[in-house]
C-alpha cells in the first residue's frame, strides 16, 4: 500500500507525540548553544496543530500539510517557526489534491520542503543546522528508490541517514542562527534543529514502515 | 510617506523601540510594533508581523521594517510573501541595527524621505561613534 491520507495524519499525530516526549531533551540541546526554547516551541506548535487537525483531517494531503505550516509560523516562535512553516508549506504545495503518496511523491515533497528551508534560512551543509539532517536523509531516500528498495525500507534508510546527519552536527561550528554567536564554543554540542528534523523523519519511517 | 514596522523577539523590546522612535517624531510617522510570539512569549510570529505590515501599508506609500535577530528576518520575509504580490515592492527590510536604525529612520521619515533614502541613513547610523575616542 502507498501512504494514504490517513497515514499522513497518523505521521503528524506521531510527530506531535514524539516532540512532546522530547520537549525537555530538545530544550536541553538548545540551552547549550542557543536560547533554550526549541523543545517548548516545537511542542507548542504541534499541539496547536493537533487542535486544528480535526477540521482538516478529511481533506487532501496538501491541505493538511499547508495547515500545519501556517499553524507553525504563528505558534512556534523561534527560527523553527518560519523554517518548519516553510518546510511543511512547500510539501503541501507538492501534495495539493493528493489523497495518497507514492515513493516518488514523497521524494518530490521532501525535496521541495528542504529547498524551501534552504531558501528561507540560507544555510549550507556543514553550518550545523536542520539542513545537515534533512539533506542526507533526502539523498538516502532518493538513492533507495532508484535501487527499487520498497517504500518502507527506503524510509528507514532515510531516517538512518537523518540520524547520522544529526550526530555529524556535534563537532561542527555553527554558522547560522543563535548558536553562531557562540563561534567555536558551539562545537561539541548536537544541533537541536537537526535533532527535531531527525525526529520528524523518524516518525514518518516508523508510521509508514509497511508502505510499498 | 514611509511607515516603520519594528520586529523583535520580545513584545516589550518592539514596544520600547517604537516608544523611543515616536518620541523623536511625535505622531508624524506611523510606527507599528510586531514583537514576541505573543505579549508574554519570546519569539516572532508571522501572523503578527503580517498584521503590522497591513496596517502600515494602509497608512503609508512605503514601509521600512527594522528587525532584531536572524529569525525576525525570516519571519518578516515570510510575512511579506503572504501579502498580495502587488504590495510587496512597497516594503523594504532594513540592514540597520534595531535601536539606532529605528530612531534615524523615524527622523528621516518625518521629513518625507523615501524608503531607499531612509535605509541608507539608517545603515549609516551604525557607524556613528557611540563612545568618544579614548572614552
Amino acid at each position: 500500500m502507498p501512504v494514504m491520507r490517513d497515514d499522513v495524519v497518523a505521521w503528524l499525530e506521531r510527530c506531535a507525540a514524539v516532540l512532546e516526549e522530547n520537549r525537555d531533551y530538545l530544550t536541553q540541546l538548545d540551552a547549550a548553544i542557543g536560547d533554550a526554547d526549541h523543545g517548548a516551541n516545537m511542542d507548542r506548535g504541534f499541539k496547536a496543530f493537533m487542535a486544528k487537525l480535526p477540521s482538516v483531517a478529511d481533506k487532501d494531503i496538501g491541505t493538511i500539510l499547508k495547515t500545519l505550516g501556517m499553524t507553525l509560523v504563528a505558534t512556534v516562535g523561534g527560527a523553527g517557526g518560519p523554517l518548519y512553516g516553510t518546510f511543511f508549506l512547500q510539501m503541501g504545495v507538492k501534495t495539493a489534491n493528493k489523497l495518497m503518496l507514492t515513493p516518488e511523491d514523497w521524494a518530490e515533497a521532501l525535496e521541495a520542503g528542504i529547498n524551501g528551508v534552504i531558501a528561507r534560512g540560507q544555510a549550507r551543509p556543514g553550518d550545523k543546522t536542520m539542513v545537515d539532517a534533512l539533506l542526507p536523509a533526502l539523498e538516502a531516500f532518493k538513492e533507495s528508490i532508484r535501487n527499487s528498495t520498497p517504500f518502507g525500507k527506503a524510509l528507514q534508510r532515510m531516517a538512518e541517514a537523518a540520524e547520522q546527519g544529526m550526530k555529524a552536527t556535534i563537532p561542527m561550528v555553527a554558522r547560522k542562527g543563535r548558536a553562531s554567536y557562540l563561534g567555536e564554543r558551539s562545537a561539541g554540542h548536537q544541533d537541536p534543529g537537526a535533532t527535531s528534523s531527525y525526529l520528524i523523519l523518524k516518525a514518518a519511517a516508523d508510521t509508514w514502515a509497511n508502505a510499498t | 510617506m514611509v511607515a516603520l514596522v519594528i520586529v523583535a523577539h520580545s513584545a516589550k523590546l518592539a514596544e520600547g523601540v517604537k516608544e523611543l522612535a515616536e518620541q523623536m517624531v511625535r505622531g508624524r510617522v506611523p510606527i507599528f510594533a510586531a514583537g514576541g510570539l505573543d505579549e508574554h512569549t519570546l519569539g516572532t510570529n508571522v501572523d503578527r508581523i503580517c498584521q503590522a505590515l497591513e496596517m502600515a501599508l494602509a497608512q503609508a506609500d512605503e514601509v521600512l521594517v527594522l528587525m532584531d535577530l536572524g529569525s525576525a528576518v525570516m519571519g518578516a520575509q515570510m510575512a511579506i510573501e503572504m501579502l498580495a504580490p502587488e504590495v510587496r515592492p512597497r516594503i523594504r527590510l532594513s540592514q540597520a541595527p534595531l535601536v539606532e536604525g529605528a530612531i534615524v529612520a523615524a527622523v528621516e521619515a518625518s521629513i518625507g524621505k523615501t524608503a531607499t533614502e531612509i535605509e541608507a541613513s539608517a545603515v549609516e547610523a551604525c557607524r556613528m561613534p557611540k563612545v568618544p575616542q579614548g572614552g
